[in-house]
């Protein structure tokens, strides 16, 4: 089997856009053609993450929308679509398709257009997801967020500081990310003093709901080559499915799907959570990534917290977590949020990560979707 | 109106039912949970609801024990003022949510069900 490299990456402003779901993909899928110096007459298969533009802007098939406004027909293409891990869910697509043979080089883009609707109303395009005898009770996923986070946080004992400090650290991190949504630094103050949305989590628990657009190019390693010194390899992927109806599950603390895609990503690189340099986690709210620091093996179960009082996932720390500004400070456009996960693994493997650089040769992103429905975990490695 | 749990053949119970319960087991009886009382897990009262739904909305993960079985379910709480570990009872309600008013259509699954209140 062909390794899989990633040649290009590009990521547009994330925040509330002017433009609609196939402009805002047009403009990362010609940025990342631009950023790798490959035609888009080049592109065999193009695959789009996005979870509802259906439901959204009315607007389906995106994909064959994006491919004539590139100029990249007569390429196969797909939409994606695994609710908030579309992206994640792309990127294990995308290399599928290149590593079987079946294209030579691939182009992802994901994508959300969300902020024209309600915060009401958006909330509910996502509770879509949810069983019936979870929706007419008017379960949303930050009802969940709040559900685990009691839980979590009576159960291992944890302060409920911890959880501010993992918003403090990400919206700090988003402050050197020039396409953030939020380029603002917040105090443990403010975060534990901010209204109330599901009880123990405050508004600043929080993901925004965002618009944006992001991509990245994968081709056969012996095909990168010809195009880039410096690439990334995807040694690692797998993804896994928990339950539908979240209150089934045995432990309320483990994600099955983390814990599941994880060792698959694992066993495939033949990496170990200790080689782990720089990763990307879904901190749709912010208790999520402790569910998916102890799902992943970077702390034991109760203890990820720990870790984020000793400031080991801090920029300048041990296992640097969220460098991008993560969902909560870079947004969380739900189609491209997996997508950009991969953009910033990208970024700081090849050293484009800029101020947010960090020393790393090994980089992993989790992508979530729904509360641990499905997830797709995926390590990157610096071409040697 | 019944809040229905399947037993599967191994004994294994689940809410709501599904077609295949673990390792493939099949459902051979149902169990109104309406008539247990549960403990409470955990809860959360939620002020950002979407459209049709009460708020705040107070929702808790309650734990029925059956027989030496427990299952979970998920739902509604007459009041905030509840705790870990508190005893509830189902109690029936017409409406939990306004049908047509989120996205969902109307036709495709039932609003009535039970809240839990404290005993």
């Amino acid at each position: 089997m062909e390794r899989v490299a990633v040649i290009g990456s590009s990521m547009t402003q994330f925040g509330q856009r002017d433009e609609w779901i196939v402009e805002l993909l047009s403009e990362a899928g010609l940025a990342c053609l631009d950023d790798a110096g490959v035609d888009a007459s080049d592109v065999e298969h193009l695959y789009v993450s996005n979870m509802a533009s259906g439901e959204f802007e009315g607007q389906t098939g995106a994909m064959n929308a994006l491919a004539q406004d590139i100029d990249a027909t007569p390429a196969y293409t797909q939409r994606v679509d695994q609710t908030s891990s579309s992206g994640g869910a792309g990127i294990y697509a995308a290399w599928q398709s290149v590593a079987s043979g079946a294209s030579e080089m691939t182009l992802l883009v994901g994508g959300e257009k969300m902020t024209h609707r309600t915060t009401g109303e958006a909330t509910d395009v996502i509770a879509s997801l949810t069983h019936p005898v979870e929706y007419k009770h008017g379960v949303t996923l930050p009802s969940f967020a709040g559900l685990t986070a009691r839980h979590y946080l009576d159960r291992f004992d944890a302060p409920r500081e911890s959880l501010g400090k993992v918003a403090v650290k990400n919206h700090k991190n988003g402050v050197d990310n020039p396409n953030a949504q939020f380029r603002k630094e917040v105090d443990l103050e403010t975060v534990l003093e901010s209204p109330i949305v599901a009880d123990p989590l405050r508004l600043y628990d929080f993901c925004p709901i965002t618009d944006g657009s992001a991509a990245l190019l994968l081709c056969p390693e012996s095909v990168a080559q010809e195009y880039a010194d410096e690439y990334a390899v995807i040694t690692g992927i797998d993804g896994a499915t928990d339950t539908h109806v979240v209150h089934e599950r045995e432990d309320p603390t483990v994600m099955g799907g983390v814990v599941e895609s994880g060792e698959g990503a694992y066993e495939m690189s033949g990496r170990e959570p200790d080689d782990i340099d720089v990763a990307e986690l879904h901190d749709m709210f912010t208790i999520l990534e402790f569910l998916q620091m102890e799902g992943l093996g970077f702390a034991e179960q109760g203890e990820a917290w720990e870790l984020v009082e000793e400031g080991d996932t801090e920029r300048d720390g041990e296992l640097p977590i969220n460098t991008s500004g993560g969902l909560k400070s870079k947004g969380h456009p739900l189609g491209a949020s997996g997508v950009a996960q991969g953009v910033e693994i990208y970024e700081q493997l090849v050293g484009e990560a800029g101020p947010r650089q960090v020393e790393a040769d090994v980089g992993l992103c989790c992508n979530v979707g729904g509360f641990g429905n499905c997830v797709i975990t995926t390590i990157m490695e610096a071409a040697q | 109106m019944t809040m229905d749990a399947y037993r599967y053949e191994d004994g294994t119970i689940s809410y709501p039912g599904h077609p295949r319960g673990p390792d493939g087991a099949e459902p051979v009886d149902t169990i109104d949970l309406s008539e247990f009382t549960a403990e409470v897990v955990t809860w959360t009262t939620s002020t950002a609801t979407p459209p049709g739904v009460r708020e705040p909305n107070h929702l808790a993960i309650v734990e029925f024990t059956i027989e030496g079985e427990s299952v979970r379910a998920i739902g509604q709480v007459t009041t905030g003022e509840i705790e870990v570990g508190e005893e509830v009872r189902p109690v029936s309600v017409d409406e939990l949510r306004e049908p047509g008013a989120g996205i969902r259509e109307p036709a495709s699954q039932e609003w009535d069900g039970y809240r839990f209140e404290p005993v």
